[in-house]
Order: structure tokens, then sequence, then C-alpha cells
């Protein structure tokens, strides 16, 4: 469960400072899909990294999983970071010079699991993202879509509490980018918390609770009324 | 993370880019294998220099008439010379802690025999020889102990006067005449060989007395003397220069070489040119670390995005400062050990091309090469492994 009260965020860009986050108050529940939606500038990106504690609020509470994060000092936040979220981003970040079951592996790496343990979880979240034919593919070898899956095995082998998924298909074809969000949909409804952060109205129209940010503030914050159409098939690039 | 993990990603990183890797250890390499080399070389000659002249023994001292250093004013005011005489040397003999002296008045003279002739050194001596400067008879026998101011004709001669004028034959028994006068040859010396480049064995030893009257000199070039054991050294050395002093009416006017002495001068010259030639190979090092300090910091700048998505995956700053240290150090450990291979290699095949120079590798000149390397690279890994570590992550995710 995320607990967001009273964020703040406020950079020292030059003489004046910048608040990109004004007081953001967000509760999500564990096996939510939100959406986080605004126009470049809104404070979404901002949002993103304190959620993935990869960034700490100036001032306000982070809540995860009942434990307090925004005073943490940096090694504890890095293991959180490790274990309990899960990150997919726009441009895959895949280690070009791994191979794909080698870069699912990484996570692991860090966080110290054994060698025989990292293969075979490597191996079944392949299997999970029906990759297992590529595990010794290196990304050059991969198609956009099929990084992006690695990407996400990659998420989940650490078996997180939350995804966060940074425009998830805004490096792909519509085809590809159906895939993946039916993907991490399908991850959701066994019950991992699902957070998207985009700017697309139909990737972010497709989750059950809907946040829009504008200026640093949340300016809706709603479930809509009936349950999102779950098509099959591709979708329409925005 | 384990130890493994470190040495596992940073090796893939430095296979990924093969060949600027081997470009950015070349420094490292040059700089370890020129200093093995050198010092290799160095080493070798150290120990052929020091072989040599411990060869003789290391309690020896060489007595010799003047001084080497110059003081006062030449010509009239000048200090005189006393020469040394055979009563210098029985004087001598009688110290305690001298176990023996060997008189010595040498020249060349013509050796004949059965119509041959060879020019030779003629070694005027006692019968303390052998023991004095560790040489062996191989047939026959020394000269014998007599009076040192009594001749006799007797001759022991060295492996390649026999070689040259007796040939096949048997020398002992025989005669031969050096500078015309007839001596019986009673010995024949072992082969010992060349000192510094003059064949040892390319000598004949006759009584001091009969090599005096031969030369027409009545004082000796030189006293040798054996002192009983090393520890002795000192105390015997001033004793004998004491007592000369005063034979010699209060003046030093002789020279005392201990074998130690010079051995320690030669040592320290030697030490000072490998210490010297160490110290350039340094300096390639230094700029091998140079090289790699660049590459890892262009590494860093490359990989940032890399960096903040090791971050986002759970890596801690140290654990990133690890992971570029490990890459720096295996860099130039790799470095070191190419270029050491290298060295001992040129080492070897100049043994092949030049199998007189002396070339040596010692142990621990390996291991400390090996050392210097790794601790060469994690020097200059860690400016750059400190910038990686401390790369704020949302920045360097957003590097492209």
């Amino acid at each position: 469960m995320i607990e967001l009260s009273g964020i703040e965020r406020i950079y020292e860009v030059g003489a004046s400072p910048v608040r990109a986050l004004k007081g953001v108050n967000l509760t999500i529940h564990r096996g939510d899909y939100v959406s986080i939606m605004g126009p470049s500038g809104s404070g979404k990106s901002t949002l993103l990294h304190i959620l993935g504690c990869l960034d700490r609020p100036t001032a306000g509470s982070y809540r995860l999983d009942g434990r307090e994060t925004a005073d943490l000092p940096e090694v504890e936040l890095s293991r959180v970071r490790g274990h309990q979220i899960g990150f997919v981003f726009q441009f895959f970040h895949l280690v070009p010079r791994l191979t794909a079951s080698r870069n699912i592996e990484l996570p692991m790496v860090f966080a110290g699991v054994p060698v025989d343990e990292r293969r075979e979880r490597a191996g079944r979240a392949l299997e999970v993202v029906g990759l297992t034919a590529r595990a010794d593919h290196r990304p050059d070898q991969l198609s956009g879509g099929e990084q992006q899956r690695v990407a996400i095995a990659r998420a989940i082998v650490m078996d997180p509490s939350v995804l966060l998924a940074d425009e998830p298909t805004g490096n792909l074809d519509s085809r590809s980018g159906g895939e993946i969000v039916q993907l991490i949909e399908g991850m959701n409804a066994r019950g991992l918390t699902l957070i998207v952060v985009t700017h697309d109205p139909v990737i972010g129209g497709r989750a059950r609770r809907w946040v829009r940010l504008a200026d640093g503030n949340v300016v809706e914050d709603k479930v809509p009324d009936e349950s999102p159409a779950r098509p099959v098939g591709p979708l329409k690039a925005s | 993370m384990s130890g493994r993990d470190f040495l596992g990603l940073a090796w893939q990183s430095i296979w990924f880019h093969r060949q600027r890797s081997l470009l950015t250890v070349l420094g490292i390499l040059i700089g370890i294998a020129s200093v093995i080399l050198l010092t290799s070389i160095g080493e070798g000659t150290r120990h052929y220099v020091l072989s040599e002249f411990t060869q003789f023994g290391t309690t020896l001292a060489a007595v010799n008439p003047g001084r080497i250093q110059t003081t006062g004013l030449p010509g009239a005011l000048g200090i005189t010379i006393h020469p040394l005489t055979l009563g210098d040397a029985e004087v001598l003999r009688r110290i305690p802690g001298v176990a023996n002296v060997v008189p010595v008045v040498v020249g060349t003279a013509p050796i004949e025999h059965a119509g041959r002739t060879r020019n030779t050194f003629v070694y005027g001596v006692s019968a303390a020889v052998p023991e004095v400067w560790r040489m062996r008879v191989r047939g026959g026998r020394f000269l014998p102990e007599m009076d040192l101011r009594r001749g006799a004709p007797l001759a022991v001669i060295g492996p390649k006067v026999r070689r040259e004028l007796f040939g096949e034959e048997n020398c002992l028994g025989g005669h031969l005449r050096i500078a015309g006068q007839r001596f019986q040859v009673i010995g024949l010396m072992e082969p010992k060989g060349q000192f510094l480049g003059f064949d040892i064995d390319d000598s004949v030893y006759i009584p001091v007395m009969e090599a005096a009257r031969m030369f027409n000199r009545d004082d000796l070039h030189e006293i040798d003397v054996l002192i009983a054991n090393a520890s002795l050294i000192d105390p015997v050395v001033k004793r004998i220069r004491s007592v000369l002093t005063e034979r010699h009416g209060g003046e030093e006017d002789f020279t005392i070489t201990t074998q130690t002495g010079m051995l320690d001068s030669l040592d320290r010259i030697i030490r000072i040119v490998s210490l010297a030639v160490a110290g350039i190979g340094a300096i390639s090092l230094l700029v091998g670390a140079i090289g790699i300090l660049t590459m890892m910091w262009i590494s860093v700048n490359e990989r940032t995005s890399e960096i903040g998505l090791a971050r986002a995956l759970g890596a801690t700053p140290r654990q990133i400062l690890l992971l570029f240290l490990a890459e720096a150090a295996m860099l130039s450990g790799l470095g070191g050990m190419l270029g050491l291979a290298t060295g001992m290699g040129l080492a070897q095949a100049l043994r092949l091309y030049a199998p007189g120079l002396p070339v040596q590798t010692p142990l621990q000149f390996v291991l400390l090469a090996l050392a210097v390397s790794l601790g060469v690279g994690l020097l200059s890994g860690l400016l750059p492994a400190r910038r990686a570590a401390r790369l704020d992550p949302v920045l360097a995710l957003a590097a492209e």
C-alpha cells in the first residue's frame, strides 16, 4: 500500500526555486491499477521518481507498505528499490552487453541472490513474458517489444509490491505496445499493483483509476463509472 | 553481491570493449614489461659481478703500496712511499685472526718447453695460494711451504699453459724454462676460467723469491691476507693498518682493499643503476595509470544511464563504486600480467640471442610488478568510480 501525504518537491534551479509538486496526497491500495496522466511539466515524472524512491520529497510523507521512506538512508532506499519496486522504462534500459537472462538477473545480483537461484528465477520470469527462446540473445538481437518484455521480466523477478511503468509503450509500435499493456495488465490481474505514468490518454484510460496532474497538483482522481473495455488486440497509437 | 559477481560484471564490460580495453592497458603493459626486462638485466648483471668477485672468497684483503687518495703536494713535499717487503708479509702473517698471507710479485715472461714458447703471466707467490685464493690443484701439488726468502726452481702451471706447451703429454715432473731459467713442474691447477675477461688459467706460479730475482725487484706488488672469518674483517684490517704504518715510519703509504668493501660498493652502484631504471619504468607506469583514469572517466560518462538503471534496480552507491574499481583493477592487472609475460619473454629471447648476457627475474620482482599494477589500477579507478557512485539516480537515468 502506498500512502503519500503532503508531498512537495522543490528544485533549486538557478536563483528561483521550482516547485514541481505542491502537496500531493495519494493513497494506492494493493492490487490497484492507476494511471498518472498529465502534460509534460505537470510533475508526473517527479511523482514517479518519488514513488520509485529514486528521489526524495522536499516535504511530506511517503509510506510504502506501512514504512516511512522519506527519511531512510541511501543504502536502505536502494534496498527498497531492489526489493519492493519494479521499474519499466520507455527506453527499456537493458544493458547492451548482457544477454536477456543476464539482464533479468541484475537486480538479483545487487540483492545478493545466489547464482543457482538467480538462473532459476530468471528462467521463470522469461517464461512469464514468453521469451524463453530468447534467453541468450543480447538486446541488439531483440525487437523493441521483446526488449520491453525482458525489461518487464527484470522488473518482476524480485517479486515487488508495485510495478512502475513510465511510458511503457512510448517507444513501440501499436501492436507491440498492445501486447506489452496486456502483459502488465495480466500481472495486475494476478495481484501486482500497477502504476502507469503516461501522457497517452488511450493507455492511461485503460486503468481502473485515473490520476491527473497539472502544475504540481492532483487535479483529477477518479474511478471511471464503468470499467473501461479491455479490448484484446492492437491499441491505437496516440 | 559476491566478489565473483563484481569481477564477472567487470570482465563482461572489459570484454565487450576488448579493443579499447587492450589499447587502455597498453601503457601498463609497456611499463611493467620494461621494468621487468631492465631489472632482469640489472639483477642478472649484479649476480654475475658478485659471483665473479666472490670466487676468491669474501674474507680476502689486499694490501698494495701507495695511497689512492691524493694528499699534499707532489714532488719534494710528497710523502715517501715505502715498498711492501717480505718482512711486511711475515709480520702480517703473525697478526691474530689472519689465516694466511700470499706475497705477490707478478710479471710476464716467456715460458719455453720443447721448442715452444708462450708469453704469459708469472706469479711469484707462497704455498698459501690454494687456501687464500680458493684455487685447487688438479695434479701434483702446489709450491711447498718454505722460507719466503729462499727460492727453489719449482713451478705450478695453469691448465691453459699446460695445453699450449705440453699438449697431451704428462707435464708433472717435466721441465720448462721461464725467462731462460730452468724450472721443474710439480703441479697443475684446476681450470678456473676467466675473471672479468682475464684468463686465470693462463698463468705460472713460482716461489716469490724466484720471481723477485727474475723481475729484478726487491719489493712486492701486493700482499693478499686471508682473514679467518668475516666477523674479524674490521679488527684485523685495523690491526694491519696500524702495524704497517708503524713499520713504514708512521706513514700510511699503502692501501688495504677488502673484498667485502669492494663488493659493497659494487653492489651499491648496480643497485642505484637498477633503481634509476626502475624509476624510468615507474614513469611509464604513471602514464599507463593516467590512460586507465581517462578511459574509466569516459566509461563512467558513457554508462551514466546504465549507472542510473543499476541504482533503480537496487544497487547501492558502494556497489557502484566497487564495480568500477573492480573494472579498473582488472584492466591494469591484465596489463600487468601481459606486461610481465612480455618482459620475461623478451628477457628469455635476449638470453637466446646473447647467451653471455646474464638475465634473471627474481620472483619478488614478479610479485611486486603484479601488486604495483593492481595498485595503480585501484588508484586510477578511484576518482571515476567515486564519480559514478555519487551520481544522482534520477539524473543518471535521464542521461542518454
